[in-house]
């Protein structure tokens, strides 16, 4: 981390690990939105981290964008920070304005004619507190009120906000941007790699104060060898997932067009960590760590949730394997180390 | 907090040059070599090979010139290893002490023993061997037995080192002797030698067969066989020390990953053939690991570069790298079902043959699954 990701880092985990309590993610899954965080979120401008700053943002890269992202899984903050940031991205990305008020992604179905929008996106993450919502149809990206849409609250199993939001000619600013094919499927699953590995990175440190504070057998379970071994598997699983996220990062920082390989390469790979830290979080948290009462689940259900979303890591892994396959057997070294 | 960082690291453009006139190197030696053979990677060993590499200027890439090492980057040095092993090169002759036991004695040896070794080293023409293993000293290590008792000029040695990979070939071993005993610090006393394996009376050399029929490894018994003063490395009593900033070495490297990649290479081609989409999915898995494990790799080549240390790091590689060498005949199975064959059956066959055979030891050599998470868990402040 250079000097200005330090600061930045520093600022956004100390604003988050300071308000994000556990009233406040409970009080979310309740269906209360926490306008007081977003707005402090807003203030701080991270919602604008890869926005230029000649458009108002921070004009920071995706490796600044990913400190913001992991953050936000770490402390699982309960709002659509993440989505903002892509979403804000896009716009920019097209030229067009970033709104005030906050914004989220419409991944669905929809056709674009004459600068209306029609269609339905059945997970639109927190429409319901949304003003805005960005669509990419082929190479134009669009921004697009909510206030006349259809919109029918549902949730993921971390019970976030994933509504169904339905548009009947809605009428949307639309420019063209140089994106790749399925671009919001590509970075989608991109910033949700970025939370998903801070998400992973809670899970080692909760695991390893948890085993270091209970005690069974006259010692704190994480003297005990079996535990170790586990926390250990734990620990590399969360280190393999942050890199890869960089990584993805670092690739999309180099050339917009290019890191579809890299990014696929993410969500599999964090999506394979998750599952074998999830499980392990939960044994060696035992009884206490399945309760509602304890935090623990805030992580684990999101990472659940969170690794089927923008493409599980097997809809990625097809593709990402069929592209190896087809480009030959002899051609898989070369092009791991042409990135 | 996580006690280790895996900070990225890209390789400079200067390497790419390299990297290409390696390939075109390999594509030239290697033309004949079947995919069986080079599926043994850093375990093959060719003589003539090493001396090539030597010639090449690829063995002792980072070492001081005055001890015909050529002074180049660890970036340099790690992308001459990954294509070797990408290719699956006959490097196992020079591997150790290119990789260790010429680091050691760059760090610990005397001058008169880096003058009169490493440049031949460097050359190719000087193989080494690791004395740490005995039969009642595997992952204890501290356990050592073997004995180095003071005589007139030196030391005389006796015990058994067993598992020593390559003993039958090297010039060399480092071994780690018991130079003292105190029962209340079994990690003092420990004494790190070189032995020339050539000359000194009183050592035999007995192959062990592993499961595969192969012989790599060995038993290495020692007679009262001497050992002069000039030949001790680094203090009397740092052994123990000496021993653990080498294993840093010996785990940080990409041989760590890519022992199984052969296979991987030829589960395309077998798919490629079969047509359809037949295993995307898994393929797509393995890529994904394999770019990742790759990025950690380079990684702690990057804290090498930068004169830090990677022990923990590097432990982290070799314990998720031995999972994913080890999924791969595994998957290899699920996959296309095919029997593992040995002599006979396409390239493939063959491979999944040597592979699914060798691959239980991927997580035993240079540290044990249980003995690299036991080091982890202390990084993590468990133990």
């Amino acid at each position: 981390m250079n000097e200005l990701q330090t600061i930045l880092s520093d600022s956004v985990n100390g604003l988050l690990s300071e308000r994000v309590t556990k009233n406040l993610v409970q009080g979310a899954e309740e269906g209360v939105w926490p306008g007081a965080l977003w707005d402090e979120i807003e203030a701080n401008g991270l919602t604008r981290v890869l926005v230029p700053e000649a458009q108002g943002g921070a004009g920071g890269t995706w490796a600044d964008a990913a400190i913001v992202l992991k953050a936000a899984g770490e402390h699982v903050a309960p709002v659509p920070l993440a989505e903002a940031v892509l979403a804000n991205w896009l716009l920019a990305e097209a030229g067009i304005d970033i709104p005030e008020g906050v914004v989220t992604l419409l991944d669905g179905d929809f056709n674009l004619e004459g600068g209306r929008v029609s269609g339905t996106a059945a997970g639109a993450p927190w429409a319901r507190d949304a003003v805005y919502g960005v669509a990419v149809f082929g190479e134009s990206v669009a921004l697009v009120p909510l206030a006349g849409a259809d919109i029918e609250p549902g949730i993921n199993v971390a019970r976030e906000p994933r509504d169904r939001v339905t548009l009947k000619g809605a009428a949307a600013a639309t420019k063209p941007a140089d994106l790749p094919r399925d671009a919001l499927m590509l970075y989608g699953a991109l910033i949700r790699s970025c939370q998903m590995a801070g998400a992973l990175g809670y899970l080692s440190s909760q695991s390893v104060a948890y085993a270091n504070e209970r005690t069974q057998f006259g010692k704190p379970i994480g003297k005990f060898q079996a535990i170790q071994q586990q926390l250990a598997v734990l620990s590399t699983q969360a280190a393999a997932a942050g890199i890869a996220a960089d990584h993805a990062c670092a690739q999309l920082d180099k050339r917009v067009s290019d890191a579809a390989f890299e990014i696929a390469v993410a969500k599999i790979r964090v999506d394979d960590a998750s599952s074998i830290a999830t499980s392990i979080a939960h044994q060696v948290h035992g009884a206490i760590g399945f309760t509602y009462e304890h935090g623990l689940h805030f992580a684990t259900r999101r990472l659940w949730s969170w690794r089927a979303e923008f493409g599980a890591g097997a809809e990625w892994a097809e593709r990402l394997g069929r592209e190896t396959i087809s480009r030959g057997a002899d051609a898989l070294w070369p092009h791991v180390t042409a990135r | 907090m996580q006690p280790f960082r895996f900070d990225l690291c890209e390789l400079p453009g200067e390497t790419k040059g390299l990297r290409e006139e390696i390939r075109a190197f390999l594509a030239e030696e290697l033309a004949r070599v079947p995919p069986v053979t080079r599926a043994q990677t850093w375990s093959g060993s060719d003589a003539e090979f090493s001396r090539k590499m030597g010639a090449k200027g690829w063995i002792g890439m980072t070492w001081p010139k005055k001890y015909g090492g050529h002074e180049r980057s660890f970036f340099d040095r790690y992308v001459m290893l990954e294509e070797m092993l990408a290719a699956g090169a006959p490097v196992g002759a020079h591997w150790i002490g290119d990789r260790q036991s010429g680091p050691l004695l760059l760090r610990f040896g005397t001058e008169e023993q880096r003058q009169k070794i490493l440049p031949r080293v460097a050359k190719g023409e000087c193989y080494f061997c690791i004395g740490m293993s005995e039969p009642d000293s595997g992952s204890d290590l501290a356990a050592t037995r073997t004995r180095a008792d003071k005589v007139d000029g030196g030391y005389k040695v006796n015990g058994t080192k067993l598992w020593t990979s390559g003993a039958h070939t090297a010039h060399y071993m480092i071994g780690l002797f018991r130079t003292h005993l105190d029962p209340q610090n079994k990690h003092a006393g420990l004494t790190q030698f070189l032995v020339d394996l050539k000359t000194t009376d009183g050592i035999t050399i007995r192959p062990i067969k592993d499961l595969a029929g192969n012989a790599h490894f060995n038993e290495v018994v020692f007679q009262d066989a001497f050992v002069p003063d000039d030949m001790m490395v680094g203090t009397e009593g740092g052994g123990w020390g000496q021993v653990t900033a080498e294993l840093a070495f010996e785990r940080s490297g990409p041989e760590r990953y890519l022992s199984s990649f052969i296979l991987m290479v030829e589960m395309i081609r077998e798919l490629e053939k079969q047509g359809g989409e037949k295993g995307a999915r898994e393929i797509g898995r393995l890529v994904a690991h394999l770019v990742t494990l790759r990025q950690m790799s380079l990684s702690v080549a990057g804290m090498l570069e930068k004169g830090e240390n990677p022990a923990l790091e590097a432990s982290v590689v070799k314990d998720l790298g031995a999972i994913f060498e080890q999924d791969m005949p595994v998957r290899a199975h699920e996959l296309l079902g095919l029997a593992p064959t040995i002599g006979e059956g396409s390239d493939y066959e063959q491979v999944l043959g040597y592979l699914t055979q060798t691959v239980p030891s991927f997580s035993l050599r240079g540290g044990t699954r249980e003995i690299l998470r036991g080091i982890i868990a202390r990084g993590l402040g468990l133990r």
